[in-house]
């Protein structure tokens, strides 16, 4: 019965989503001064569809946690000997849950958005969730027509499949969703673009409500990417923290393009300048975001962790990418060039290095998005061929190391023009830093290029980022500003991590025997034993390994060579000892014929610092939005008193002079 | 000119959009082929995978076209193409067997259990042939013609349906 | 979505081939060459083939046997005094492009260069034409560019 219940919920949020789509386009057909009577029920509609998604999300969620194995996704996805965490997280760990995880954010998103946003001129509301339900609408139609979750089993299963190891894993339990929710988040930015597109209303005001969306949207992106970038790391088993793999770029180009359209979005707050590139970043990053789910799940491109893949559901994703992103484009081709270009500005100043870097990531993203759908392209010919890191980093660095440099002096420049000269001290500063560290490094050693570039830019990015704090009462700073500061700061600590963990990482592969000593680094690796253990749904080889740093008292690390058996599959379970100046990485193997046993471990230093900058990057974004939130609240609490007291004086005014009858 | 530019971004996105439906209605290949067709096999000598019968080496691809086939005891697509491979022996196709990262015992029982087409089997522990010749899995089929010059090959396990396109592949390899 | 249900189309791939080999790895499949200079032109140039039967991950980051011993064939390549490049031509002339991570400029891959080239055109194009001219005006908004 719940599962009944939770279709028909979905059935009823996508007839919801007509009504919203139906009302909206009323509206906006509506002449001036003129009301359709349909137009009240966009909102309403909006709202209650929110509800009605989450509640089908919520029942699938308890349909998970009691493990209804009448209910054929709890079958082939979930299994009663699982831990209770897993079960619940299992929900959206397969194309049918996550399709409704998706949905219900989109919907509950839509929902607060109809609730909550008095800004905008009505027609441009109207148009914004006239869209808002067309993209549900096709979300509403992939789940019922093609994906529904709610699918019973004529016979409900004995047992259920199980859910793939290496998902029975915390990180993986906040990674799929947080990216999700990070997708939604650019739908609804992609929603305001076109209302404002259509109703003519590019304006600071619509930026200003379009940008606590993007700022959230890309904070999501940022904290998914780090915890799937972490993940990948501990859980795979060989050290690597991003391999460029189809996968990996599809989310990373929705990121990508979130950020250049969170920093355009914020000059046509600030400027009114860059109207028409706002509006094509946020048709972009919302493409970016679809085309990525597009990748993941139709199995077109090579991937070994393509995920759910089904050519007919990549023909239905496919179909909505068509639809909504060649429909937007079609209007952004046909309306654009009536969108005036916004105020002007010279190239020496804050919205001249905005532009800059603006177009730096478009080009990074461009090198990306060709080097993921190249393979595509040849396969059309019968060619394969392969394109990993010593393409996409040498090719991404043309772009982004002029866009670092531009980042560290782009906050320090004012709005519409600047001379340099008025900060030569800071340009000689950041030059200096970036020099004297690469000078400084390659002084010990060689290394390669890439990372070397990346030490002096990280250097004079972590200084340079702080610099427009110089000289301001730090009290008096405003969040917002305090937000900025620390996202730059977290791309210079990413940066250091990543040419760190490329420039000094330490490997040592052997096989030992109980008892035997590997030295790696500052650290004697000591196998002390190797026992088998068990756990929930697993068997395993745990192996006792003792580290020593110089001699010192012994850390014991435990790394697992873990086999499941439902479904049937072994996983390396690394073990990380963490430093404060980077992670001892060990990860136990098969024992060879004579006795000895397979032992792989890493000193990665300052590996953390990657996603440690990640998290930093992602506290900045969040500072952001409440500073933002709270000046604009501050705003409408003084215009609402302003308003109140206009029509106080004019309610004396009107009521004095009336003579007694 | 600006007006054109607007265009632009629709203009790629539609040949995107084509492309990946393209390919959407494609078969996917999972195989990656070997390039070395119409080169001349590489030098390898293998010792005997078991008692009972010679090593392979370069040496022996001289005279007739011959097939050589890449397998493994521990393989299941193997047994389910060993009848094809008898079939094709029976017709008096020469079959020379490499065995990739396998057992001498455990050749011997793949052979007792479901029958022996090879008239050689090297053993490759270390996949070097397997690597030299550009074959990316068990089991894979080469025919190989008579100055020892690979001429096709089949990847993945021979269905009844395969033994007519090796057999004419032999011919054409005369 | 990063790397998340990997493993799903490779016990997908692997079901067949289920059945494991018992044999010990090859002798650098998992061990270091004991010279760090070469052992590092090795590690470099693992990390830039692609394993063959797992798809979509170097040789330096699979577990699969023939990634091992693909390794094998480089460390012990690498030991004999054969550069990396030679190796990398070695596997390309068996495999095609598909082993290499490090597309080269050839009849299929052109593009690959040409696009990078002509987004640094249009970046300059678009730079020059936004941010080029000095602009001696002001506030003049609704004037198009």
């Amino acid at each position: 019965m719940i599962a009944e219940i939770g279709l028909a919920a979905l059935w009823l949020a996508a007839a919801l989503a007509v009504l919203q789509l139906v009302s909206g386009a009323l509206t906006l057909r509506a002449g001036p001064g003129q009301t359709n009577p349909l137009a009240i029920y966009a909102r309403p509609a909006a709202v209650v569809q929110a509800f009605l998604a989450v509640l089908a999300f919520l029942l699938l969620l308890r349909a998970f946690a009691v493990t209804d194995l009448s209910l054929k996704l709890v079958a082939t996805n979930s299994h009663s000997m699982k831990p209770f965490i897993y079960k619940l997280t299992g929900t959206w760990g397969n194309h049918e849950g996550s399709m409704l995880l998706w949905v219900g954010v989109l919907a509950a998103s839509g929902g607060m958005l109809a609730a909550f946003e008095r800004r905008l001129p009505e027609r441009t509301m109207a148009a914004t969730l006239a869209v808002q339900g067309f993209v549900a609408l096709g979300f509403y139609a992939f789940l019922l027509l093609s994906s529904n979750p709610f699918e019973r089993l004529a016979v409900p299963a004995a047992e259920g499949n199980g859910l793939n190891p290496l998902l029975q894993d915390i990180g993986l339990a906040i990674h799929p969703p947080t990216l999700y929710a990070g997708y939604v988040g650019l739908s609804v930015a992609f929603s305001l673009a076109m209302g404002a597109l259509l109703t003519r209303e590019v304006n600071p005001a619509f930026a200003r409500v379009m940008r606590p969306w993007v700022l959230g949207a890309w904070v999501l992106l940022t904290l998914g990417i780090t915890a799937g970038s972490y993940w990948a790391y501990y859980e795979l088993g060989w050290g690597g923290w991003w391999f460029w793999d189809p996968v990996e770029n599809a989310s990373l180009m929705p990121w990508l393009a979130a950020t250049a359209l969170m920093h355009s979005v914020s000059v046509l707050a600030a400027r009114d300048a860059l109207r028409t590139w706002t509006i094509m970043l946020g048709v972009l990053a919302f493409s970016m975001s679809m085309l990525g789910t597009f990748l993941v799940r139709s199995g077109v491109l090579t991937s070994v962790h393509a995920f759910a893949v089904d050519p007919e559901r990549g023909a239905f994703i496919l179909g909505l990418l068509g639809l909504y992103i060649g429909g937007a484009l079609t209007i952004f081709a046909l309306r654009a060039g009536a969108v005036a270009e916004g105020k002007r500005f010279a190239a020496a100043s804050r919205e001249g290095a905005l532009v800059f870097n603006n177009v730096m990531l478009s080009a990074i993203l461009a090198i990306v998005l060709l080097g993921t759908l190249y393979p595509l392209l040849t396969e059309a010919f019968d060619v394969r061929v392969s394109v990993g890191p010593p393409y996409f980093n040498p090719a991404g660095a043309i772009f982004a190391v002029p866009m670092l440099l531009v980042m560290a002096v782009g906050p320090l420049l004012r709005w519409k023009s600047d001379k340099p000269a008025r900060i030569q001290f800071e340009l000689a500063l950041i030059a200096a830093l970036v020099i004297g560290v690469i000078a400084l490094v390659s002084f010990f050693g060689q290394f390669p290029l890439l990372p070397l570039l990346g030490l002096g830019l990280a250097a004079a990015l972590g200084v340079a980022a702080f610099l427009p704090l110089r000289g301001r009462t730090l009290a008096r700073v405003p969040v917002a500003t305090w937000g900025m500061v620390i996202a730059h700061f977290g791309i210079a600590v990413s940066l250091f991590g990543m040419a760190c963990e490329g420039a000094f990482s330490e490997e040592r592969l052997a096989a030992v025997a109980p008892g035997g000593t590997e030295q790696i680094g500052d650290f004697a690796v000591t196998l002390e034993a190797v026992t088998p253990i068990a756990g929930p749904n697993w068997t395993a080889m745990e192996a006792r390994l003792a580290v020593r740093q110089n001699g010192g008292e012994p850390v014991i690390l435990t790394p697992q060579a873990r086999s499941f058996w439902s479904p049937p599959q072994s996983t390396s379970e690394s073990a990380l000892l963490t430093k404060w100046n980077g992670q001892l990485y060990a990860v136990i193997g098969n024992q060879a014929e004579d006795g000895r046993w397979q032992v792989r471990v890493w000193w990665k230093p300052f590996v953390t610092f990657i996603w440690y900058g990640g998290l930093l990057i992602g506290l900045g974004g969040i500072l952001s939005i409440v500073g933002r939130m709270r000046v604009d609240l501050k705003r409408r609490a003084a215009s609402t008193m302003g308003a109140q007291r206009r029509a106080d004086v004019e309610a004396l005014g009107a009521a004095a002079p009336q003579p007694a009858e | 000119m600006r007006k054109l530019t607007l265009w632009l971004p629709l203009a790629l996105f539609a040949f995107f959009a084509g492309l990946a439906a393209y390919m959407l209605t494609q078969e996917k290949d999972q195989f990656v082929e070997s390039t070395m067709i119409g080169q001349p096999l590489p030098a390898f000598a293998l010792d005997p995978a078991f008692d009972g019968l010679p090593g392979a080496s370069r040496a022996d691809f001289t005279g007739r076209p011959k097939l050589l086939n890449i397998w493994a005891s521990w393989c299941l697509p193997c047994i389910a193409e060993a009848p094809q491979l008898e079939a094709l022996q029976k017709q008096g196709v020469e079959i020379i067997g490499i065995a990739i990262r396998d057992k001498p015992a455990d050749v011997a029982g793949f052979l007792a259990r479901y029958g022996n087409p090879y008239a050689r089997i090297g053993s490759d522990r270390i996949s070097e042939v397997q690597l030299a010749i550009g074959s990316s899995g068990v089991p894979e089929t080469f025919v190989i013609d008579g100055k020892g010059v690979i001429r096709y090959q089949h990847i993945g396990d021979i269905g009844a349906e395969d033994v007519p396109t090796l057999l004419a592949e032999l011919e054409k390899a005369q | 979505m990063i790397r998340w249900l990997f493993a799903v189309l490779l016990t997908v791939l692997a079901l067949p081939l289920a059945a494991q080999d018992s044999m010990p790895p090859a002798p650098y499949a998992y061990n270091q060459l004991a010279d760090p200079r070469l052992e590092a032109e090795a590690s470099a140039l693992m990390h830039t083939l692609r394993c063959l039967k797992c798809q979509s991950q170097s040789i330096a980051d699979s577990d699969a046997p023939m990634a091992g011993d693909m390794r094998h064939q480089v460390r012990a390549r690498i030991l004999a005094g054969e550069s990396p490049e030679a190796i990398r031509r070695w596997l390309i002339a068996r495999y095609g492009d598909y082993v290499s991570y490090e597309p080269e400029v050839s009849s299929t891959t052109w593009p690959l260069f040409a696009v990078p080239l002509l987004v640094i055109l249009i970046v300059a194009g678009v730079l020059l034409r936004r941010l080029g001219k000095r602009r001696s005006d002001g506030d003049d908004a609704g004037a198009a560019a």
